[in-house]
C-alpha cells in the first residue's frame, strides 16, 4: 500500500493561510491502514486545527469528511456538496488523491496534509517499511521476491557493494541489506546459483526517468473510441 | 466544592476515564469507605484504558473539559494484558498534540492503581484538581467566550 505520515500541525495551518472554512478530506484506502488520512485522523485534525485557531484567535470553521478513494472520480462525486461549502480543501490523501481533488475540482484550492512517503506494508502494528519503488520491470523473480531496488540503498542488480556489514547497510544499522536478504532466502531455498547469472543494466525508462507513465488497456476502455 | 467555584467561573470539569478492574473499584471503594474526592472529577468508565482513543480525550478537551485523567491498571496488572501500556502511549502522545495545539499538555494525565488502591483513587483525583486549578478552566470552554 502507499505509506504516509502527516505533517506537522504548524505547516497545514501555514497552508490554510487565512481561509475561513476548510474540509478535511480523507481517504479510505491505504492511508487509512496506515494510520494517516482515515476518517479517524481526519476527525482528529479537524479538532485539532478548530482548537488550535480557536486559541490563536482566529476560529476556523473545520468539517472532516472520508471517501472511500480520493482517487477515483465517483467517490469525489460524493462529496461535492460539502466542498462547495468550503473555501479551502485540506486533502489527507497520498498525493494522488490531492491531485485527483484539484483536477475533479477545478475552482477549488486543495492542500496537502500528508506527505506521501513510500509504497510498504506494516511490518508490525505501528512501524511501515518500503518494499516497491515501482520501477515498472518488475525483478522480484530473480531475486527470490526481495526487491534490490527498493531495499538496497543504491538499487544494485548484482550486489552486494563494499558497504555490507554484519547482514547491515552501511547507511545505518536499521536498514537490513537486501543483498544479504537475497542471498539467505536462495540459500535456504537451495537456489543460490542464480546468482551467478549477472544482470544486464537495468531499462530505467520503465521508471520514472522515462517521463510521467501511464497505461491503456484497449479492452477495458468504454464506447467507441478512435484508432 | 473545591475552591474553584469560587472564583467567577464555573467549576472545573475533569473527566477521568477509569480501567473497571482497577482505577473505577478503587473509586467504587473510596465511596464505601466514605471516603472524599473533589466532586469536580466526573467518572467515564472503561472496559479497559486500552479502550481511550486520541479523539476521545480530544474531543473532550474541545467540549470544554478541563482535564482528563486515564487511570489504569499497575503495571503488570493490566486484565488484557497491555491495554495500560498502550493507555500510556496513547497518553504521551496527545499531550505532544496538545503542545502543537497550543493547550497545556498537563490538562491530560495517566495514573495507574489497583482496585484496592481507594486511598490513592483520592490523592490522584486531589492532585489532578489542583493541577487543573492552577492551569485554571479550559481556554476552549464555549461559555467562557
Amino acid at each position: 500500500m502507499i505509506i504516509a505520515e502527516q505533517k506537522k500541525l504548524s505547516e497545514i495551518t501555514a497552508l490554510l493561510g487565512d481561509a475561513s472554512k476548510v474540509l478535511v478530506i480523507g481517504c479510505g484506502t491505504c492511508v487509512t491502514v496506515c494510520f494517516a488520512g482515515g476518517s479517524r485522523e481526519a476527525a482528529i485534525l479537524a479538532a485539532s486545527l478548530r482548537m488550535s485557531t480557536q486559541l490563536a484567535g482566529n476560529g476556523k470553521q473545520v468539517a472532516d469528511v472520508t471517501v472511500q478513494r480520493q482517487c477515483e472520480w465517483e467517490y469525489l462525486d460524493q462529496i461535492a456538496e460539502q466542498v462547495k461549502e468550503a473555501d479551502i480543501l485540506l486533502s489527507l490523501g497520498c498525493g494522488i488523491g490531492v491531485q485527483a481533488i484539484a483536477e475533479h475540482f477545478p475552482d477549488k484550492w486543495v492542500v496537502p496534509g500528508l506527505n506521501t512517503s513510500f509504497l510498504g506494508l506494516p511490518v508490525e502494528q505501528g512501524i511501515w517499511s518500503e518494499r516497491c519503488a515501482a520501477c515498472g520491470d518488475c525483478i522480484l523473480g530473480l531475486t527470490g521476491g526481495i526487491c534490490p531496488i527498493a531495499r538496497c540503498s543504491k538499487s544494485l542488480l548484482n550486489g552486494p557493494c563494499g558497504g555490507s556489514e554484519a547482514g547491515h547497510c552501511e547507511v545505518s544499522k536499521d536498514i537490513p541489506c537486501a543483498w544479504q536478504l537475497i542471498y539467505d532466502r536462495l540459500s535456504s531455498l537451495g537456489k543460490v546459483e542464480m546468482l551467478y547469472e549477472l544482470q544486464p543494466p537495468k531499462n530505467w525508462q520503465k521508471a520514472r526517468d522515462g517521463g510521467p507513465r501511464k497505461i491503456t488497456r484497449e479492452d477495458l476502455l468504454l464506447g467507441e473510441k478512435e484508432d | 466544592m473545591s475552591d474553584s467555584s469560587s472564583a467567577n467561573h464555573p467549576p472545573l470539569s475533569i473527566l477521568a476515564y477509569c480501567c473497571e478492574h482497577c482505577a473505577y473499584a478503587a473509586a467504587d471503594l473510596a465511596g464505601s469507605l466514605r471516603m472524599q474526592y473533589p466532586p469536580n472529577i466526573r467518572i467515564v468508565r472503561l472496559p479497559c484504558t486500552g479502550k481511550i482513543d486520541v479523539l476521545i480525550i480530544l474531543q473532550a478537551l474541545e467540549d470544554g473539559a478541563d482535564g482528563v485523567m486515564v487511570a489504569g491498571c499497575l503495571p503488570g496488572d493490566c486484565h488484557f494484558l497491555e491495554g495500560n501500556v498502550n493507555a500510556k502511549r496513547r497518553v504521551k502522545h496527545i499531550r505532544n498534540l496538545l503542545g502543537e495545539i497550543g493547550l497545556e499538555p498537563e490538562r491530560v494525565r495517566m495514573y495507574q492503581l489497583s482496585s484496592a488502591m481507594a486511598g490513592e483513587f483520592v490523592r490522584i483525583s486531589e492532585e489532578m484538581t489542583r493541577e487543573i486549578e492552577k492551569l485554571g478552566p479550559n481556554p476552549l470552554k464555549k461559555n467562557q467566550r
